[in-house]
């Protein structure tokens, strides 16, 4: 968290709070109040939508949520304003964690499933007003109801409740996106799966999110009330507010916490310029066309040009700096750091998985496996194609729920629960194919893991840590840049470095060496063998037998699901149902 | 609550299918370049009123057959469509822009709507317009039933079309993978081209359709995006029968919320249909 941005949030909102004592006229309050109210609803709307990727439309039923709570409790109850803005934000907020509670359980409900759903959210909630007694068809009035001063005009104390939000709202904003909690929204965006491996606690982050989303825009409908102080169904549960808040956050730059909120400038002044003059019509044309071509070359939108210059200049400046450290290494290999080495036992059992079975829809795809891990051993995991090690790691980190089985962690069951608690457990894995979050950098990536993993690290611990991991794993020199600027070495280091950065007691390695080089290999077993003499235990799945039987204690053989054969590695592979395994039943 | 007479509920389960028909004309093109070419093409609405609008101009001011703008405005439509298919692509627009950009674009056609024809109502008169004849004691308004027809006509000619012809395969596979698509020498940017044009023209024969059963006003093109959004992903992105099929639903579940309630309470039935049917029976779309 950066002081000057916070500071220079409240300093822009206090020197603001001095408009109304200047004179200006009244017609710049509600300008500006609306310019305030778009920046409230569209920089919520980010909160979740930006950071998460889950692209709701439902913004407005949790503004208009909020709106009518005002409304009923101010213009018929006879409640005092003040009093129904609480009422407001935990209405709306207490609609999206109920929609949430459940939405978020159905794990298929994503992306355009999940913005369909808010969209009907919005048509239900309005029919229910509607016909309800909350408002019952006509709107409901709020010309008697006392505005709070907190200027010298009413509309002036409109444009200061406005502009308190707006500050608080950024200011959360702000929070979110320097935060532990925000990278962990970041890593749900990128990929939802992994993130939970790695140790977010998804469902909860995704809820929170949402809480604090709907919570603002149930505020901004609260003041709007007041605003307006004539409320319908049809205005209030219009596509406009879902609509503009998509439009205002991707022009502005929905990665970005700002970005919403100078996406929400534009298009307010762009409406007001073009469209108050004699031509409106044309002008909403022009508005319409200047969208078109903003997008058109400017797809992250104002801010994301804005960081991905920032991001070009901080990759070439890194380039530049490795260039001139090292002048003979190649870009590819920066110079590899040795961790120090940490105690080595063996003895008792780290895991202990007892009769594990995982079925897919009648294809059992692990039958029953009893098996154990010791401390500080490397288990090499083989088996043919389909025998069900990718399946043993997925179960084993908590990705898949076994359908029957015990999985225990130091003695504690760990089956049946969510993927982070496995991280944050201790449990760290690698992909087959690397799966990085891809809009953050190799550094980000590593740290997050620090993060949420077993380390369980406030996030400026966690930077400084991952600079060690990256530059264990020689990826020093490629610390700023996106996965998508890395080759497939790098890339599977980037997967080491991540797993590393967990702290974990047990390490899943699913198939770290293929499609690398013999050299890359021989690099990649001299690291491994350095991970566990920081005495961290290594599940090792591996098809390359050379660096088999180069790095395990003992090897436990699937095949068909079940397990065929385990101990010392030469002689389980002389075993007749392991050569059967892979050789198939000589019948002559 | 008051039972309705049988009569009453059949004429209302009927014209719950007629709006349905409605609901899947426009429905089927947003959702087939939705689903195959992965753009929530906003623009959509605004070529429905489009088209409604030139087909009201030409029977109402020239005097030419309403039944005849349905051969000349698809292909011109067409046309239309290519162009913001080659606009798109030139650019690599990704989904969520795509709806940026095509807003973009709607917001522009309802402009030079209003400035053309004014805000005002508008009303095609022609001598299809009040035709209605009666089955059964059931009235049967003919525009209407042409609209129905027309849905399911190129509902299923599509699902043929995708189906058993060399370019069908060809779009469903571009749709599911691209590059490797492309790899199997797929001509993916003359397929999108098609695509785009074939949904655009789809937008204009929904046009003429909208032109002959309802007042025209450049405002409404927003208010349809809802409930036609939800047709669209509730029937299947990308899928040609489905959108017909969650029209009807939607259309007849309402229809009946409007004689069984009141009109006021019809979008909670068909949006707690949608809502239910997400959660229970996901991976649908």
């Amino acid at each position: 968290m950066s002081r000057t941005i916070v500071l220079g949030i409240l300093g822009a909102g206090i020197a603001l709070g001095f408009l109304p004592w200047l004179g200006v006229p009244a017609f710049y309050e509600s300008f500006l109040y609306l310019l305030f109210h778009w920046m409230i609803l569209a920089v919520s709307w980010n909160i979740l939508s930006g950071y998460t990727g889950y692209f709701s439309f439902g913004h407005g039923a949790f503004f208009g949520a909020g709106i009518y709570a005002t409304a009923y409790l101010a213009g018929r109850a006879g409640w005092p304003f003040l009093a129904t803005v609480p009422a407001a934000i935990l209405v709306a907020a207490l609609l999206g964690v109920v929609l949430g509670a459940i939405v978020f359980r159905v794990s298929s409900v994503r992306g355009e499933l999940f913005a369909l759903l808010t969209l009907a959210v919005t048509f239900v909630l309005a029919t229910v007003i509607l016909n309800t007694p909350v408002d019952g068809g006509p709107g409901i009035y709020l010309i008697g109801v006392d505005i709070p001063v907190l200027g010298p005009s009413q509309s002036a104390s409109i444009y200061m409740m406005g502009l308190i939000t707006a500050t608080l709202t950024l200011l959360i904003s702000y929070w979110i996106y320097a935060s532990k909690f925000g990278t962990g929204l970041f890593a749900i965006h990128d990929d939802e799966d992994v993130a939970e491996v790695m140790g977010v606690p998804t469902y909860r982050f995704k809820l929170y999110a949402l809480a604090i989303s709907c919570g603002l825009a149930g505020l901004a409908g609260g003041i709007h009330a007041l605003f307006v102080s004539y409320v319908t169904v049809s205005e209030t549960f219009s596509i406009t507010v879902p609509l503009s808040v998509v439009l205002m956050s991707i022009l502005g730059g929905s990665r970005h916490w700002i970005g919403p909120a100078v996406g929400a400038v534009l298009i307010t002044c762009l409406l007001y310029y073009f469209t108050s003059g004699e031509s409106a019509v044309l002008g909403r044309a022009a508005v319409g066309f200047i969208l078109v071509v903003v997008i058109l070359f400017m797809p992250a939108g104002v801010l994301g040009l804005v960081s991905g210059w920032r991001h070009n200049k901080r990759v070439r400046v890194a380039a530049e700096a490795a260039a001139s450290a090292a002048p003979v290494h190649a870009a590819e290999a920066a110079p590899v750091a040795r961790l120090p080495a940490r105690r080595h036992i063996v003895a008792e059992p780290l895991l202990q998985v007892r009769g594990l079975s995982k079925a897919f829809s009648g294809v059992k795809a692990l039958n029953d496996v009893t098996l154990e891990v010791y401390k500080g051993e490397i288990l090499g995991l083989i088996g043919p194609n389909g025998s069900g090690k990718s399946t043993f790691i997925n179960v084993v980190s908590g990705h898949y729920k076994p359908t029957a089985g015990e999985i225990l962690f130091e003695g504690q069951s760990l089956a049946g629960q969510d993927a982070h608690r496995f991280a944050q457990a201790g449990i760290a894995r690698t992909y087959q194919i690397p799966r990085p979050f891809s809009h953050m950098s190799v550094l980000e990536n590593v740290a997050m893991v620090g993060m949420f993993g077993g380390g369980g690290m406030s996030r400026a611990e966690a930077l400084r840590e991952a600079q060690t991991f990256i530059e264990f794993a020689g990826l020093s020199h490629r610390a700023h840049a996106l996965p998508d600027d890395l080759n497939l070495h790098q890339r599977k280091f980037l997967e080491l470095a991540r797993a590393l950065a967990a702290r974990p007691k047990l390490l899943l390695l699913d198939e770290v060496l293929s499609g690398l080089t013999p050299g890359e290999i021989n690099e990649a077993i001299e690291m491994i063998q350095r991970i566990r003499d920081r005495g961290t235990t290594i599940v090792f799945v591996e098809h390359v037998m050379r660096a088999v039987m180069a790095l395990t204690d003992r090897i436990v053989v699937l095949n068909h699901g079940a397990l065929i054969a385990q101990g010392d590695a030469s002689a389980v592979m002389n075993e007749e149902a392991v050569k059967a395994a892979y050789l198939g039943k000589a019948h002559a | 609550m008051t039972l309705p007479s049988l009569n009453l509920l059949s004429q209302s389960i009927l014209s719950g299918f007629f709006i349905g028909g409605m609901y899947g004309l426009i429905g089927l093109g947003l959702g087939l370049s939705w689903g195959l070419l992965r753009q929530i093409n906003l623009a959509h609405f605004g070529f429905v009123f489009l088209s409604a609008y030139i087909s009201y101009h030409m029977a109402s001011v020239w005097g030419i057959d309403p039944l005849l703008t349905l051969l000349i405005l698809p292909p011109v439509f067409f046309c239309i469509g290519v162009a913001m298919q080659w606009l798109l692509s030139r650019f690599h627009i990704s989904p969520f822009n795509s709806l940026l950009v095509t807003f973009g674009i709607t917001v522009m056609i309802e402009s030079l709507i209003q400035y053309v024809w004014t805000a005002d109502f508008r009303k095609l008169q022609s001598s299809y317009g009040e035709e209605k004849f009666t089955v059964g004691g059931l009235f049967v308004p003919v525009p209407e039933l042409l609209t129905l027809m027309l849905a399911i006509f190129f509902a299923f000619a599509i699902w043929a079309a995708m189906r058993f012809t060399d370019l069908g395969k060809a779009m469903r596979a571009m749709a599911e993978d691209g590059p490797i698509a492309a790899a199997f020498g797929i001509n993916q940017r003359l397929l999108s081209f098609l695509l785009s044009g074939a949904c655009v023209a789809l937008a204009s024969v929904a046009g003429v359709c909208f032109a002959l059963t309802f007042t025209l006003t450049p405002t409404q093109i927003f208010s349809w995006v809802g409930v036609v959004f939800a047709v669209v992903m509730l029937g299947g992105l990308g899928s040609a029968v489905g959108p017909l099929v969650a029209g009807i639903i939607i259309g007849v579940s309402e229809a009946v919320a409007m004689v069984l309630f009141s009109p006021s309470w019809a979008p909670i039935v068909s949006f707690s249909l949608l809502i239910l049917m997400l959660l229970f029976r996901p991976g649908k779309a």
